[in-house]
């Protein structure tokens, strides 16, 4: 699973009001190369919610994205191959997700996260 | 890419080998899902360089096809954890990375704006009435640009009415009526399968700003 795919899942137990980010454990993570598009990803910048993006990249091992972003950052190349490579190239493999709320553990195995729930939280 | 290579690529992918009944598990045949993806391409622009999600994925066809015409990322969502061991075989054969999540899409906690597109083939509801019209509510709350999906021709005026008046739809048009091979058992006939007529429809979101 992407780094993108983390930035818009979240914990849908039933009375949970927040339960976006979801916390990563990490048990294992690959990298897999993709080509950059640029505008892809100046498109994409504003719909990203930037410190959990940040926060999932350094749980991953990689540190390099900025706590903050100006908007001119987005001309920058070197700014946007960081940004590329957190979103799409940075896969959580095996470990889980957890639900910043409540601690619920939603397993991740050969990257595809379990976000089933269990009938008493629907 | 042309449709006849994309048709002919999708034609490789392995189908569900236990399909199981209660969840409506019918392939979307290349011919069908080919045509699907490559309409939401080259006539409207909802594919390349997009965030596409595919729910209720199974095999992965759809999601697959967004993958191949370009699409930047491809989500797939099901419910059976062996479709979904299947679908990524599948993109994994043709060398793509899609994302897959195990989650019913009832309980979908998918962010909105985000997803650019969403393609799917629902159950019909055969099986569990209204099943097809719980994922359009959901994919109208996830997606900004279109939805995609298969309904059968004899709910048109159903589907149409629902769309619009109650699930946040800007706009809900038939694109065509195509041929559907529904394996018998979803049928109350004799005949071993049984082709019928389903419509492909775009839905518009609202914009929500
Ligand atoms: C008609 S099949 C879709 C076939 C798929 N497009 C393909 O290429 O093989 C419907 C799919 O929806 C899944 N499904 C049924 N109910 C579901 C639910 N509530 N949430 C998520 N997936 C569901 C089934 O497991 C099945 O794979």
């Amino acid at each position: 699973m992407r780094l993108l795919t983390h930035n818009m899942l979240s914990s849908n137990i039933k009375g949970v009001t927040n339960g976006f980010p979801l916390r990563i454990e990490a048990e294992k993570v690959v990298e897999k190369q993709v080509d950059l598009n640029i505008d892809f990803l100046k498109n994409m910048f504003p719909k990203i919610e930037w410190k959990a993006l940040v926060s999932a990249s350094r749980t991953m091992g990689y540190a390099e994205l900025p706590e903050e972003v100006e908007p001119s950052k987005l001309d920058s190349e070197e700014f946007l191959r960081k940004f590329h490579h957190a979103l799409l190239e940075l896969h959580l493999e095996e470990g889980a997700l957890v639900c910043p709320e409540t601690g619920r553990r939603f397993p991740v195995s050969k990257g595809i996260p379990n976000m089933l729930l269990h009938e008493d939280e629907v | 890419m042309k449709l006849k290579h994309l048709e002919s690529l999708l034609g490789r992918l392995q189908q569900f080998s236990n399909p199981k009944v209660e969840l409506e598990q019918y392939p979307t045949g290349p011919h069908i899902a080919s045509r699907m993806l490559y309409t939401a391409e080259n006539s409207f622009g909802d594919v390349s360089d997009k965030v596409v999600a595919d729910f209720g994925c199974g095999c992965g066809t759809l999601g697959v096809a967004a993958a191949l015409l370009g699409a930047e990322h491809v989500i797939g969502i099901d419910v059976d954890p062996e479709s979904l061991e299947l679908a990524s075989l599948n993109a994994e054969e043709l060398e793509l990375d899609i994302d897959y999540i195990h989650c019913n899409i009832k309980n979908l906690g998918l962010r909105a704006e985000v997803v650019d597109t969403v393609v799917m083939n629902p159950p019909f509801g055969t099986k569990k009435k209204g099943a097809d019209m719980d994922f359009l509510s959901v994919a109208l709350k996830v997606a900004s640009q279109a939805v995609y999906s298969l309904h059968k021709t004899s709910t048109r005026n159903h589907v149409k009415r629902a769309a619009l008046q109650h699930l946040n739809a800007s706009s809900a048009e038939v694109i065509c009526e195509l041929r559907y091979d529904l394996p018998q058992m979803y049928m109350f006939h004799k005949k071993r399968e049984v082709d019928i007529a389903v419509d492909l429809w775009r839905f518009v979101p609202q914009s929500r700003i």
